[in-house]
Parts: structure tokens; C-alpha cells; sequence
């Protein structure tokens, strides 16, 4: 069988596993966060957290919870992490150094899972599994909340109520993240993925030592994948043959990635009672990924970069099992959802392969984004593009039969300016230091490259990393830290401020005038509206950069 | 109305730590000990997938070793020499002078230890891995080592190929990812054969 027909039928039979899964899980996650039952062990959580689950919150209240939740989690995380030599298993390792901590207890708490540590050689066990892999659980049931409780407010008609954040992040955790990851992990270990709780050294064929590492690696890369975090057991991530031995459990990790923001789109369009709605922000989220893809995969598979046209082919960071496609498949999934898991260098990849990566999360991780982030940031683009269709036509814009006026507008500007200024205000303070320079791991406009990749992907919570860059200088490590804190945090309290806006509102009938946005114009007009934003604001950094690698 | 804000957020803070407290038992203490215990039933994968050699173990099949010495397959370039506590690319980028120079050095040193030409030199022998712990090389690479191995082991060229047939590992359900030739068990099977 040739590369090609290899690779073109593993993308087939992704996209139609996700099609299998796409009505039935989409339909749960919609009767998930609509029941109005308990289950036993839910009530038992909080009972002992002292919730009381009936309560109906608004957005404020709701988005106090959020930010309480958050700070309550990095202060745990970071705790967990300096204090790690007094827990079990830790490895003999000593405490990770404070502004590591931070940094790493903010990546993993916003579901960001930047890696400034190396996790081999910084974490024990325990850190690992009960500091980490819980807010991974955790960080990506709160997104698909703040999700739930948007789309809430264009259901909900004159009623301040967005739900319960306690309810909805239980519900998520313990009906959806947890069975599927436990499902996910056994099929990982079945294909190689490591579970144990003991490292062993042992004397190679060739009389060297070898360490043979172990760890719970299994049941966090499943919820890795699956809660579209990132954060590798390993330094190399999912390239580690003890996270991804095979390429089956390579194509299962990817379909992991995926599921989730996938399915959501059909929830989004139950809970509306417009499933062709679901669909429409669907094709919008599957035009521009079907174009990342080909591009990338394009540019890898040709070769299309100097170094490997000295080797003969792009495999400079890429894993033999793995090859061209299904690196460029799993680069593409990374960092158009919010994961940021690489099986591969993504430093390493062609000027055009890693450019368009970059470009994914610039899209503001909508491509299908991250779990529950994808929805509230499509939702919100989608509120631009009713605004910029009114404007056209001298309408008064309107949503799913709510008006977008001032006051939501308000909030949909405020949220498309904070990662955009983020990023480039954060690269541009790098970049004016001397010693930024010496943090780079390559010369000239690749390492602009690395700068501007670091801060897009704190700001946008991916993750993933143009990884010669050295970032464990205090600098970073703050500044990095504070992009991800930011750009998690605000967004979801303008997503949360929006959705109370809309929810107090009455519904306005549909007339002759209303623009359909179900329909192949709306779903054209959005994704113009994402690419000249993202255009608009990105293309100046990006020329800097891979623009003028790839022109070399 | 900030005073009040901030009893909020202090009184949810304390919901939100309880909560994490009870997440933290059941996902972070019985989740992965739920996966570990009903991962045994996959044999050793759960341990990494160990080789033996006269019963004591000298890797797992899943990782790279570094070798040295005509006797042996040689595994890719790695940017950590195989340590298993570093895993690391490269991380060197696409217009890298550094990156191209060590590619032609490589593509050289190959030439010259395997008899052929530059142009023969696939490429991932002259790249390093996402992981600098990549197992396998590609069924071209095993080919031109070959005749260099069965020359240093005594063995016939034929004997040899046969090996890397058998440590040929195709791809995933027959068309995931690629095929490769596994460098341990193919040493392994070189050193057993050699040993005779």
C-alpha cells in the first residue's frame, strides 16, 4: 500500500467513526446537562462539598464560581507540586521550583497544558496522577460548563438563570470525561500505552544502562486526549513510545481529540432545538480544518523545506511509526482543538506545515477548538457575523432569535480583543529583551517563530510548543503564565456576562427578514468573518515569521 | 457591591476546594488505580512491554537503544543518545544551517559504514526523532545495514534479510501509519542467530 492511499484512508475512516458518534454521543451530552436527576454518587459530591445542586445561578454568580473553582485549583496544583517529596512515589524528586509551579499549575488548571517542566525528570507519580490528571478532568468539564450555560442563554427566555456551574462540572467529570476516559486508558494499555507505579533500570543489548520508565501514563493520556489538554506524561509528549507506542494508538488518540468538540456541535443544536444549526457551526469548524489539513499535509509529505530536501523527506522530529501523514493529521487535530498533545517536533516541521499549525490556534481554537471553548468561541464569532451582516443591510442583528445589541456587543468585542492582544503584546515585550535571544533554540525568523508560538499558544490555551525555545527563565514563566490565565479566565467571564445578557431577553419571532444562519450563506459569511479577523490581526506577526520561512 | 463580591468569591472558593478535595479521590487516586488493575489483563503491556535475554530483561520493545559497532543495526540519530529520563527532539528548525549540516555529515558517515552512495541514504537515517527514542528505522535503512551485520556476525546476507522480514513490523490494521523494522528485536534476533 502506497503513503498516500494509507494516509487518505485514515483520515476516511476518522471521519467516519466521528460521524458514528456524532448523534448519539452529541444527544447524551445534551440530556446530560438537561436532566433534571441526580445520580447517587453526584448527590454524594455534594453532599461533601456542601453545594446545593437545585440552585439556579446567574451569570455573575456563575462566573464567580468559575474564577473561586480556578484559583482554588492553581493554589492546590502549585502546593502539590512543591511539596511532592513528601508524597508517595515521588520519584526521589525534589520540590519543582515556585515560579515552575505556577506556571505549570495555571497551564494544567486552564486546560492549557503548556509543558515548561520535562516530566520524566521534574514530577513524581502522585503529582502526576492526583495533581495534573485531575485538572485535566476537571479543566475540561468547566469549559464544556461555561459552553452549556452560553447556550442556556439563547434558550432561556426573560430569566437571568444560567444554571448550576457545580452541576454542570460534576455532570460533565462523572457522566461523560470519566467512562470515556476509562474506556479510552484500558484500550491505550492494550496497545502498549504504560500503567505501572515503579521505574527499573536495566543494562540495553549493547551494555548500556537504560532507565525503563513507568508511571500512570495510561490513565492520563487518555484524559490527555480526550479533554483536549496536552500535558504529556513525557517530555516528547505523545511522540513517547510509553504515551503512543503504535500508529493504531496514534489514530486513537487523534480520534480522542476530536470526539468530543465534534459532538458537541450536535449537542449545541439539540439543546437549541435546531440540530441543522449544529450542523452549520459543524461546517464551518470542518471547511477551515479540511484546509489546515491539506495544507499541512501538503508541505510535510512534499518535503517542502531545505532540511528536508537535504534528507530526502521531512522526517527531522517525526516518529518512523507515525510518518508524514499521520504527524500532519495529529498537528492539525492539536491545535485546532484547544489539546496541544504533539506526536511529533512541531519546531522541526516544514516552514508551511508549522506556519498553518500557528494559524489553527490564531483562528482562536475554533477549528473544532477546544472542549466547550470551540462552541463558546464559534458562538461568539457567529454573534460578529450576524453584527457585521446588520451593518450590511441596516438591520438590527439578531441570534437564534435573540437581538445582539450594544451591550452584547460590548462583550463580543472585549472577547476578541483579549487573545489577539495578548499574544502580541506578550511577544513584542519578548522580543524587545536582549535576552530573549539566547532563549531561542534557533537563529533569525524561526525563532521570532518560537516567540510568537509560545505566546499564541498560552493565550489560546493550547499548549503545544515550537519546542527549541527555552522558557524556564522567571520571564517566561510568568509571562506565559499570566497569557494563560488571562486569556482562560476573561473570555470565559464575557462568554458567562453575554450569556446572562441574552438569557433576561425574549425571544424575537422569525420573520421574512431574519437571516437563516443554519444555511450554506451564514455558514460562507462566518468563515470570511474568522479569516479576515484572524487576517487582520495576525498578519503582520505571522510575515515576520513563517511567512518568510516559507518563502525561502 | 465589591464587598459583597469578594464574600462571594470567598464562600464559592471553599465549595470549589471541598469539591476538588472529593474529585481529587476518585480521579486522581481511583481512577488510575482502577486502569492499572484492570490493565493487568493485557500481560506486560502495562509494564512497558519488557524484552528478555536468557530470562533478565534488556529493554522494552517499545523503545530505542543506542548501539555501537558493526555487529549491530544501528538505530535513528537521537538528540539525547536514547536516555530514557530526557526524551527530546531535536527541536531544530526547517532552514536550521545547524539542522542541514548535520544531515549531510550523517548522510556521509552512512555512505562510507554501508558501501553505497549518499543518494542511497534514506532519510531517517540521517534525522533524529520526535522522542530521541523512536524503536524502529525504516525497511530501507535495515536493507543497507544488512550486508555491513551479516558480514560482523558470520552470517549469511539472505540470513539476515530474512531477519528483518520477520521484525518487519507492517502498518497499523494495514494502512495506519507506517511500516518499520524493529531495532532491538531485530538485534536480538541477529545476536541469536550470530551465536549459533
Amino acid at each position: 500500500m502506497s503513503d498516500t492511499l494509507g494516509g487518505l484512508l485514515t483520515i476516511a475512516l476518522l471521519l467516519a467513526l466521528l460521524a458514528a458518534v456524532y448523534v448519539p454521543l452529541g444527544d447524551y451530552m445534551a440530556r446530560v446537562y438537561t436532566s433534571t436527576t441526580h445520580l447517587r454518587v453526584e448527590r454524594a459530591v455534594y453532599r461533601l462539598s456542601g453545594v446545593n445542586p437545585a440552585a439556579e445561578q446567574g451569570a455573575r454568580s456563575y462566573a464567580t464560581s468559575v474564577i473561586g473553582f480556578s484559583l482554588v485549583s492553581v493554589v492546590v496544583l502549585m502546593v502539590i507540586q512543591q511539596g511532592q517529596a513528601a508524597l508517595p512515589m515521588d520519584r526521589d524528586l525534589p520540590g519543582v521550583p515556585f515560579w515552575m509551579s505556577f506556571n505549570t499549575a495555571v497551564s494544567f488548571v486552564t486546560n492549557t497544558n503548556w509543558q515548561s517542566y520535562a516530566g520524566e525528570s521534574t514530577l513524581g507519580f502522585t503529582a502526576q496522577m492526583a495533581g495534573l490528571a485531575v485538572q485535566n478532568f476537571l479543566s475540561a468539564a468547566v469549559g464544556i460548563a461555561v459552553a452549556v450555560a452560553l447556550i442556556r442563554g439563547f434558550v432561556r427566555s426573560r430569566s437571568g438563570a444560567l444554571g448550576n456551574f457545580w452541576v454542570d462540572l460534576t455532570r460533565g467529570t462523572i457522566r461523560v470525561l470519566l467512562p470515556m476516559a476509562f474506556v479510552a486508558a484500558l484500550l491505550l494499555v492494550a496497545g502498549g500505552v504504560v500503567q505501572s507505579f515503579s521505574d527499573s533500570t536495566m543494562p540495553t543489548l549493547a551494555g548500556h544502562s537504560q532507565v525503563l520508565t513507568g508511571g500512570p501514563v495510561a490513565s492520563q493520556e487518555a484524559i490527555k486526549e480526550l479533554g483536549n489538554n496536552g500535558g504529556g506524561f513525557f517530555n516528547a509528549n505523545s511522540a513517547h513510545p510509553f504515551e503512543n507506542p503504535t500508529a493504531i494508538t496514534n489514530f486513537l488518540e487523534i480520534f480522542l481529540i476530536l470526539v468530543l468538540p465534534v459532538a458537541l456541535t450536535r449537542t449545541l443544536g439539540t439543546m437549541l432545538g435546531s440540530r441543522r444549526q449544529g450542523l452549520a457551526v459543524l461546517g464551518v469548524m470542518g471547511v477551515l480544518w479540511s484546509v489546515s489539513l491539506a495544507v499541512t499535509t501538503w508541505a510535510e509529505v512534499g518535503a517542502h523545506s531545505p532540511a528536508a530536501q537535504v534528507a530526502g523527506a521531512a522526517m527531522e522530529g517525526k516518529e518512523t511509526r507515525f510518518g508524514e501523514w499521520a504527524t500532519a493529521l495529529f498537528a492539525v487535530a492539536t491545535t485546532g482543538t484547544s489539546t496541544g498533545a504533539v506526536n511529533a517536533s512541531h519546531d522541526s516541521l516544514t516552514a508551511t506545515g508549522g506556519g498553518t499549525v500557528l494559524v489553527n490556534m490564531m483562528l482562536g481554537e475554533i477549528v473544532p477548538g477546544g472542549v466547550g471553548a470551540g462552541i463558546y468561541g464559534i458562538l461568539v464569532m457567529a454573534i460578529l457575523a450576524v453584527f457585521v451582516a446588520g451593518l450590511m443591510v441596516g438591520r438590527t442583528p439578531e441570534l437564534l432569535g435573540k437581538k445582539i445589541s450594544a451591550r452584547q456587543m460590548t462583550y463580543v468585542a472585549l472577547y476578541t480583543l483579549t487573545t489577539p492582544a495578548l499574544v502580541l503584546v506578550g511577544t513584542g515585550i519578548a522580543i524587545s529583551r536582549g535576552s530573549t535571544a539566547d532563549a531561542m533554540g534557533n537563529p533569525g525568523g524561526h525563532g521570532f517563530s518560537e516567540v510568537l508560538y509560545a505566546f499564541t499558544s498560552a493565550a489560546n490555551n493550547n499548549g503545544s510548543a515550537f519546542g527549541g525555545i527555552t522558557v524556564t527563565s522567571d520571564f517566561f514563566q510568568i509571562m506565559l503564565g499570566l497569557a494563560m490565565l488571562i486569556g482562560r479566565l476573561l473570555p470565559i467571564v464575557l462568554v458567562l456576562l453575554l450569556a446572562g445578557s441574552l438569557a433576561e431577553q425574549g425571544k424575537v419571532p422569525v420573520t421574512a427578514g431574519t437571516l437563516p444562519t443554519h444555511k450554506p450563506l451564514f455558514v460562507g459569511m462566518l468563515v470570511g468573518v474568522i479569516l479576515i479577523m484572524t487576517g487582520l490581526t495576525y498578519f503582520p506577526a505571522l510575515a515576520l515569521g513563517p511567512i518568510a520561512e516559507a518563502l525561502v | 457591591m465589591f464587598s459583597s463580591l469578594l464574600t462571594d468569591l470567598v464562600r464559592q472558593s471553599l465549595a470549589g476546594l471541598r469539591l476538588l478535595l472529593v474529585m481529587t479521590v476518585l480521579l486522581g487516586v481511583g481512577y488510575p488505580t482502577a486502569v492499572w488493575a484492570a490493565g493487568q489483563a493485557f500481560g506486560d503491556h502495562a509494564d512497558g512491554s519488557p524484552v528478555r535475554l536468557d530470562g533478565e530483561v534488556v529493554g522494552s520493545r517499545l523503545l530505542g537503544q543506542q548501539f555501537e559497532g558493526d555487529e549491530w543495526f544501528l538505530p535513528r540519530p537521537s538528540a539525547n543518545d536514547y536516555d530514557t529520563l530526557a526524551s527530546a527532539p531535536s527541536n531544530l528548525g526547517p532552514l536550521s544551517t545547524d539542522l542541514i549540516a548535520s544531515i549531510r555529515e550523517r548522510k556521509a558517515v552512512v555512505a562510507a559504514r554501508e558501501g553505497v552512495e549518499e543518494s542511497e541514504v534514506p532519510a531517517d537515517a540521517v534525522t533524529a526523532s520526535g522522542s530521541g527514542l523512536d524503536p524502529h528505522i525504516s525497511l530501507a535503512y535495515a536493507e543497507l545495514q544488512a550486508r555491513r551485520v551479516a558480514a560482523a556476525n558470520g552470517l549469511s546476507v539472505d540470513a539476515v534479510e530474512r531477519l528483518i522480514e520477520e521484525n518487519t513490523q507492517g502498518r497499523g490494521l494495514g494502512f495506519l501509519g507506517e511500516p518499520g523494522v524493529n531495532v532491538l528485536e531485530l538485534n536480538l534476533a541477529v545476536a541469536a542467530a550470530g551465536g549459533d
